[in-house]
């Protein structure tokens, strides 16, 4: 600690004058790296730590990341990564997840380049959140978009757990986005992650649009679509038998398969599908009928008693999910058409937004399109499989890459 | 009911006229007790076999009959079904058809009618000898190499396979006459022949292959070739469940035809099958200029009048009387060989097609007075509307406590909006997760490339 104190004095004696500007340069630099290699040193020979000495750790990492400069950790960012992840296990061994959720935020900002930047310090921070469960603040870093990432394996946890976030949170429309990312990204061989997040994005496609086709999109890789249906098997029958809209089958399906789920911590999730079935049968009647009453709803969507109906309706009101009418004196049900005019201010301004953001977004595919066409690399193989190829889609290589 | 079995006559071969009166109306309101020579043969009344019987020939003949034995519920039309099959089989030289028809009467027609093992053993022994010469006679003339008498040589043979009813010999021999075919006379022979054979095998799919092989000789086609070409066409879409292609090929048949097709289709058949698809795949316009305009066709309508009635009732919207006449036709169409798989579906598509039409014109419609309209019960109907409504084919909603259904048009204004949002939203979504994609594939790209080097 004297070096460093002793460097403080000699970095403000010297910053009077403008040619010991590179000397201060330089020292600084010593500075943050003799601050460096402390740290590292201290976290690397801890090794396995007490849990008295592990608090008091955890306390100094923490004073560290709140307080250091962003740009020097940008310039040594693994050294600053792995200091993180000894924190995070230190956090863990202490069962205090809530304690590393706020220094790991600022870590993050620390090393980010830009917002779009995707860290290894992402899935860290997601998983300390879901454990302490607060997760309001992984939302808040969910909220931005993703484009540069560093490792492919860290986009995989990180969706995933994101995706947990979102569905503990019941914003089951981005958590499908994230869980779709994870299962459609390009992967050599099938890893466990996208396993795992596979049979959890075919429960919430179930609960969300209701719908799910058993056939992945065509850009996903060839060794997702061999085989993942394979290993999640039960779940794939699962969402068979919600397509045929029979409740009863699909509760004795569940209650046959029941350890299976529970295996995957997905019991939950499955009990929140079979409930989900009850509202796409309300919602399809709305299509058909103006009026019918509560025992022809309870009939039609085999619940028990017009009772029942009518607390599943008006639930489906509250939530916003259905607009209707309960008339309760003559059981009777009346639906309503989205009253949605599209005539005010607010919807003006949703539409003004989106298009902004569709723009950017579009400028900024173009911008990519351009970068990639003048990568060497890409042309180079373009060139060289230019014969076996489309003729018009690479007439804008050179001839000089056809080797 | 009348007696329906004194219209048996020996002039079976006759085009059966439209008799006075009151042939036209349901059999209940049917006043009429002398039997009149000209009555309909596909009816509502119970189907005369004899008279049915007689609109064909040769190996159909005996297959219909055998089907009607197979299908029908009442034991004396089997028995008589089964008779006249046997009849017409001895007439013949099929011993494998002998032997099943008699295997099915199972003694119960008498002893006149049971296994003769000496006519099956004769019929055989001569088919020996006639092979056996027909294939001397093919060598010779193989040899020889003259074209024309090998064409004729494999035509006997076909002829003769066929009627011992080896029918996938008879198509090969048939087949093979087509190296030597030298005029487009002969070409349609061996359409016209293969055709034959296909429709008895069932194989629809060499059907409407051999037909437009036919149609591409236009130069030797006269009209009552022509008339059974479509006629084969129209059977062939008609078991690959293509109703308004099948419709159009019936609708288009000249009356040439007569009774000139009489091995495989009768005009009343035309008749019945062209209006029963029209009717349930054609639209209003195009049921009024093809169907009810068409001059032509009337005159095979004339020889099923119910169908003609219902056609007309279903156009002019007396649904409940076009339903009855429908009821009432369907236990005889269920014995025809060709409809009886697609009787259920065809009347399916009658009703849905009724029902719609009952609806379009109006805003708002009584349910109850469309039941009755109908002849069905209210609850009954709604839960029809439902899944009409559901399958989209009626805009409209149902008001169940009041029973009435509302046409509801769509607002396009907020469905546009409503759509562009989304679409909005769907972009910008598979943008980023495009963009992200990309990113992993340079990245893996990149690994792989500085890999190599």
């Amino acid at each position: 600690m004297s070096s460093v104190e002793g460097l403080v004095t000699q970095i403000q004696g010297r910053s009077s004058t403008a040619s010991d500007v590179l000397l201060l340069q330089n020292l600084l630099k010593q500075a943050d790296d003799s601050l460096h290699s402390e740290s590292t040193r201290e976290a690397c020979t801890a090794g396995p730590v007490t849990k008295e000495q592990a608090s008091s750790f955890v306390l100094i990492i923490a004073r560290f990341i709140s307080s250091c400069v962003a740009e020097q950790i940008r310039l040594a960012p693994d050294k600053f990564m792995s200091v993180c992840k000894r924190f995070k296990d230190q956090v863990l061994l202490l069962e205090e997840p809530l304690r590393g959720v706020a220094p790991m935020l600022t870590a993050i900002r620390k090393l980010q380049s830009s917002t779009e930047h995707l860290t290894t310090l992402h899935p860290e921070f997601l998983l300390l959140c879901l454990l302490a469960k607060c997760y309001k603040t992984g939302l808040s870093i969910l909220e931005e978009d993703i484009f540069d990432v560093d490792q492919p394996r860290d986009l995989f946890l990180y969706c995933y757990y994101g995706g947990m976030i979102c569905i503990g949170q019941k914003h089951f429309l981005k958590a499908l986005e994230l869980l779709h990312n994870v299962v459609t990204a390009p992967m050599s061989t099938i890893n466990a992650i996208a396993v795992e997040a596979y049979k959890k994005y075919i429960l919430v496609s179930l609960i969300h649009p209701g719908q799910f086709s058993t056939s992945l999109p065509k850009y996903a890789s060839s060794v997702g679509q061999r085989n993942l249906k394979n290993l999640c098997l039960p779940y794939i029958e699962l969402a068979n038998s919600y397509g045929n809209g029979k409740i009863a089958d699909l509760e004795t399906y569940v209650q046959a398969n029941k350890e299976k789920f529970e295996t995957d911590n997905n019991l939950g999730l499955v009990k929140q599908v079979v409930s989900s079935m009850y509202k796409r049968n309300i919602q399809r009647l709305t299509q058909t009928y103006l009026t019918l009453s509560l025992q022809d709803i309870a009939n039609t969507v085999q619940l028990n008693s017009p009772k029942e109906a009518e607390m599943h309706v008006l639930q489906m009101i509250q939530d916003g999910e259905i607009y209707a009418t309960i008339n309760q004196k003559d059981g009777m049900v009346r639906f309503l058409e989205d009253p949605e005019q599209y005539k005010s201010c607010e919807m003006i301004e949703r539409i003004d937004s989106s298009i902004q953001r569709l723009m950017t977004l579009s400028k900024k595919l173009t911008i990519m399109d351009e970068l990639m066409s003048c990568e060497p690399l890409y042309l180079a193989k373009a060139g060289r499989e230019r014969q076996r190829l489309d003729f018009d889609d690479f007439d804008t290589v050179p001839q000089r890459f056809n080797i | 009911m009348e007696g329906v079995e004194d219209a048996s006559n020996p002039m079976m071969e006759e085009m059966y006229v439209n008799g006075i009166g009151g042939v036209d109306e349901a059999p209940s309101s049917s006043t009429s007790t002398t039997t009149r020579k000209n009555r309909p043969i596909i009816s509502g009344e119970q189907l005369d076999i004899e008279a049915y019987a007689g609109l064909y020939t040769g190996r159909t003949k005996i297959m219909r009959l055998i089907f009607i034995a197979d299908h029908c519920d009442n034991p004396g039309m089997q028995l008589e079904a089964l008779r006249m099959a046997y009849d017409e089989i001895k007439k013949g030289e099929n011993t494998q058809l002998f032997r099943e028809v008699v295997q099915k009467m199972d003694g119960r027609s008498g002893p006149n009618y049971s296994m003769d093992a000496t006519w099956c053993s004769m019929v055989d022994r001569k088919a020996e000898q006639r092979k056996e010469k027909l294939e001397n006679e093919l060598n010779a003339y193989r040899t020889n190499l003259i074209k024309e008498s090998i064409r004729m040589g494999y035509n006997d043979f076909g002829d003769f396979y066929y009627s011992h009813g080896a029918l996938g010999d008879a198509f090969k021999s048939f087949i093979r006459t087509r190296d030597y075919c030298t005029t487009s006379k002969h070409i349609i022979q061996m359409c016209l022949s293969a055709i034959l054979v296909s429709i008895e095998m069932g194989q629809f799919t060499h059907v409407t292959s051999y037909v437009s092989k036919a149609e591409q000789t236009p130069e030797a086609l006269d009209p009552p070739t022509v008339a059974k070409l479509r006629c084969a066409a129209g059977l062939a879409h008609l078991e690959a469940k293509k109703y308004k292609l099948a419709a159009r090929k019936f609708l288009e048949v000249g009356p040439e035809l007569g009774n000139l097709y009489s091995e495989v289709i009768a005009p009343q058949d035309v008749a019945t099958y062209g209006g029963l698809c029209a009717l349930a795949s054609f639209d209003r316009t195009e049921l009024k200029n093809k169907v009810i305009d068409n001059i032509n066709f009337r005159n095979f309508l004339e020889l099923v009048p119910e169908v003609r009635e219902l056609i007309n009732d279903f156009y002019s919207s007396h649904y409940a009387s076009c339903l009855e006449y429908l009821g009432n036709l369907k236990s005889n169409l269920m014995l025809d060989i060709h409809l009886h798989d697609h009787v259920e579906t065809l009347y399916d598509q009658i009703r849905n097609k009724a029902l719609i039409q009952y609806t379009h014109p109006f805003v708002s419609v009584d349910m109850r007075m469309m039941a009755d309209a109908f002849k069905t019960s209210v609850a009954g109907l709604e839960k029809e509307l439902e899944a009409l409504i559901t399958d989209n084919q009626i805009q409209a909603r149902i008001d169940s406590h009041n029973k009435i259904l509302y046409a509801r048009h769509a607002d396009q204004r907020n469905a546009t909006f409503q759509r562009v949002l989304q679409t909005g939203n769907e972009f910008d979504r598979d943008v980023r997760a495009m963009l992200l994609r990309a990113n992993l594939l340079k990245h893996d790209y990149n690994l792989r490339a500085s890999r190599k080097l």
